[in-house]
């Protein structure tokens, strides 16, 4: 397969089941593109969970809003845009979930786990004024540590203020 | 595949055995109305054996430690029993493998509780 320019862009709809049907989309283009076991999981519970923050977090389960998911397959990666139509946030406004004091809190590592799974990560302010989250793979074969499921460690730069 | 969730009572342990995937939905909501049900019921010392669940996202996670917190406050301890390797990497990770008791083994699981 060769995934140079490959763009596939779907709206859906505010509620719980948009996050499976956007989790079984991009593992069918992250199995497609290659991607081994443990990185089509990875890439599927970042979908998921950053679909999950549109839902929940970003649109505040309003159906009236819309959830905007974009994958792209480039040369040398996958890359996946989340974008809902909130009112957008900061990523150093967000909690660490590590910290002592929010081990026992029952949210918040949404993020946290996008940012572990996937080699970058990011969140911008989208078009609609809503957060968007950017966050990408190196497709396998140019990268060893992603090929074998190993996957580094992400980055994480800080949004525009 | 969703959640399916049972229970049984091991001496005056609860067992809840689940299978499937803890997600978010039906998946976190059964496992809230099964542990808060046998709250109601007075049982606060509960195994759940996670044997059978390959996929959990940050909602089961919450819930996990949800239940916890909502034992705990009736005094009592709920303990996981049988992680699979995704959940256990996935509560190493969110470093909760520390704050939950884990046990790959049945009867030691029961045997722990006072």
């Amino acid at each position: 397969m060769t995934p140079e320019g490959k763009h596939l862009e779907v709206t859906l709809e505010t509620q719980v089941e948009s996050v499976n049907l956007a989790e079984e989309m991009c593992l069918r283009v992250a199995e497609a593109a290659g991607f081994g076991e443990d990185d089509c999981y990875r890439i599927g519970m970042s979908v998921r969970e950053g679909v999950i923050n549109a839902f929940h977090y970003g649109n505040q389960e309003r159906p009236e809003k819309k959830i905007h998911l974009a994958v792209d397959l480039t040369s040398d990666k996958m890359i996946i845009h989340v974008l809902d139509e909130g009112t957008g946030f900061r990523l150093s406004d967000v909690p660490d979930p590590l910290a002592e004091e929010n081990l026992l809190s029952t949210s918040g590592r949404g993020i946290f786990l996008m940012r572990s799974f996937m080699d970058e990560f990011d969140v911008v302010k989208g078009a609609t004024g809503g957060a968007e989250i950017v966050m990408s793979k190196k497709l396998p074969g140019l990268d060893k540590t992603s090929a074998n499921g190993e996957g580094g460690q992400s980055s994480t730069p800080r949004p525009e203020a | 595949m969703s959640l399916h969730a049972t229970h049984r009572d091991a001496g005056n342990v609860t067992v809840v055995d689940c299978s499937g995937k803890i997600t978010l939905g039906d998946g976190s909501a059964l496992l809230r109305k099964t542990i808060r049900g046998l709250l109601d019921e007075g049982r606060t010392h509960i195994v759940v054996n996670l044997a059978d669940v390959d996929y959990i996202d940050s909602s089961g996670i919450g819930e996990l430690v949800s239940g916890f917190t909502a034992v705990r406050g009736r005094s009592g301890e709920l303990k996981l029993l049988h992680l699979t390797k995704k959940v256990k990497d996935l509560l190493q990770l969110t470093r909760l493998y520390t704050v939950f008791e884990v046990y790959s083994d049945e009867a030691t699981a029961l045997s722990s509780f006072k």
